[in-house]
């Protein structure tokens, strides 16, 4: 579905990814992880657009992606929920999830999305008429996914979702992951939660300084994480 | 002291005050550019007037007005496709850099293909007639700018309100790239933007070049700064403080007027930014303040 064939990107004069190759299959739920400034976050910017890879190819659905607008390539179908969760922040929840349906345009299909997230995040239909802004940070992370849920995304990539969150929160927002694969998203998910993060998972990549130091199924990384532990372990709270 | 004809005038004076510094902010809130072109698209609504006028054609006065408003509504989003498009992704200060080149390029095209001399622009005989309220002359064009304000006040407030546009142009203004993440192509909303920027100023410049019945190709400059102290004033991160900036504007220039002294009334303008100055002072950020993005805990 998604190919990334040794992407380069840099910020600036910062070369932040230095030749990253992966692939998510359809229906496939697949992690990159490592430690902070290894480029997981820069790798989805430059998947949706955000960043101009300055080398390498971005194939989605057959197509090649690279250097392609962030709204363009939301239109084929891949969401991006920031870090950050970057909430619209003085619309209100119904707006940011009436923005989410943008590329759709069919209102009797905005209607039914909307009734489903609802199922989905209960509290937002409380508080469907406030302001972004005033939400709380778990439910702020709930209006930014189920926003980019309204596009009915072909491909979901979530950036440190746990990020910031009380850990009943994130344990909610896990389960949350796991339900929305359950039903056939594919997620490309970065997480600084590892242990969790490979509970969940089909596959991860582990990066490190711009590069894929290794990959593999949740297991195999799982022991490779443990081996590691020391490089790994300690370092999901700033 | 404060008599019905001083209020009207103060509140008419303020209402295009208002509607120059939506112009202006409406851009900047979504591209942080302040647009040292706007006034030339006063110029440009102010020359539309004088050349549909003098092509002797037999449309009314009202037809014409409209054109000259939709004229500089078109010229502002020609701006943003030739000059600002190309630089947008460069920096700020290309683009702001453009905009004096656009400003002055305007200028430039009105002295050479125009004339350096003031142009006579036709006005429709009810800007120079006046009604009688509560005992005192109202000049009708007052009382006009008025309501054009609070219409197109109400008009983009439903835009911004009730539209999937004005939503995604609200969306743009409060974070950009989150905005197109979300599908909302960029080139949209800003012209968009540039367009409605471009009819609030090419509306105010039908009333302003009322006052003296007449364009020149400089006469873009006091609308300009007008617009940006009204700003400044109000806040430029939202479009009520830039309204209310305006407003503001307007009442504390009247009562200058009012009440300085004879000898003292051709400072009113220093008088005026030593005001600004000190509501700066107190208020860094203007008297509106934009949408915080404070977040509970929780």
């Amino acid at each position: 579905m998604l190919e990334l064939k040794s992407i380069h990107a840099r910020y600036g004069a910062i070369k932040a990814l230095r030749g990253i190759t992966l692939e998510v299959k359809e229906g496939e739920m697949v992690a990159l992880i490592g430690v902070n400034g290894a480029g997981k976050s820069t790798t989805l910017a430059t998947i949706a657009g955000v960043l101009r890879p300055v080398e390498g190819m971005i194939t989605f659905l057959d197509e090649s992606i690279a250097g392609k607008p962030p709204e363009a390539i939301a239109r084929r179908g891949i969401s991006l929920v920031p870090e950050g969760r970057a909430i619209l922040a003085s619309l209100t929840v119904e707006e940011n999830l009436r923005l989410g349906a943008f590329i759709r345009r069919n209102h009797q299909e905005y209607l039914m999305d909307l009734e489903e997230n609802f199922s989905l995040f209960p509290i937002l239909k409380e508080r469907f008429y406030q302001l972004g802004g005033t939400l709380s940070g778990g439910e702020q992370q709930q209006l930014a996914i189920a926003r980019a849920l309204m596009s009915h995304p072909k491909l979901l990539m979530l950036d440190e979702p746990s990020l910031g969150l009380a850990p009943l929160i994130v344990d909610q927002i896990f389960d949350l992951i796991k339900t929305l694969h359950n039903r056939g998203v594919t997620i490309l998910l970065v997480e600084q939660n590892v242990d969790r993060t490979l509970e969940i998972v089909d596959r991860a990549y582990l990066l490190n300084t711009g590069t894929i130091q290794t990959s593999g199924s949740a297991s195999q990384i799982r022991s490779q994480v443990d081996i590691e532990g020391v490089y790994l372990g300690d370092q999901k709270r700033d | 002291m404060l008599t019905i004809d001083f209020l009207i005038n103060t509140i008419s004076l303020g209402s295009l005050y208002a509607m120059l510094a939506l112009g202006l902010v409406i851009v900047y809130g979504i591209l942080k550019l302040v647009n040292f072109a706007y006034g030339e698209l006063l110029m440009i609504a102010g020359y539309a007037l004088y050349v549909l006028g003098g092509l002797n054609t037999s449309l009314p006065w009202f037809v014409i007005a409209i054109l000259a408003v939709l004229i500089a509504a078109a010229v502002s989003y020609l701006t943003e496709m030739i000059a600002f498009r190309p630089v947008r992704e460069k920096s700020l200060t290309a683009m702001l850099i453009t905009s004096f080149a656009v400003s002055t390029l305007l200028q430039n095209a009105a002295l050479l293909i125009i004339s350096p001399r003031a142009r006579a622009v036709p006005l429709p005989a009810i800007f120079s007639q006046s009604v009688a309220i509560a005992g005192t002359d109202i000049p009708i064009r007052n009382i006009l700018s008025i309501i054009t304000a609070v219409v197109l006040f109400g008009a983009l407030s439903l835009l911004l309100k009730y539209t999937v546009l004005g939503i995604a142009l609200r969306a743009a203004a409060d974070d950009f790239r989150m905005t197109r993440l979300l599908g909302v192509p960029a080139n949209l909303v800003i012209s968009a933007a540039f367009i409605i920027s471009g009819f609030f100023a090419g509306v105010v410049a039908i009333f302003w070049t009322g006052r003296t019945a007449s364009v020149t190709p400089t006469i873009g400059a006091a609308p300009l700064l007008v617009a940006f102290v009204a700003c400044v004033i109000g806040g430029m991160t939202n479009l009520l403080g830039a309204v209310v900036g305006g407003y503001l504007y307007g009442i504390i220039y009247s009562l200058l007027s009012l009440w300085l002294p004879q000898y003292l009334l051709d400072y009113r303008e220093a008088f005026m930014f030593l005001i600004v100055i000190l509501i700066l002072l107190f208020r860094p950020i203007g008297l509106i303040r934009g949408n915080t993005t404070s977040e509970r805990i929780g």
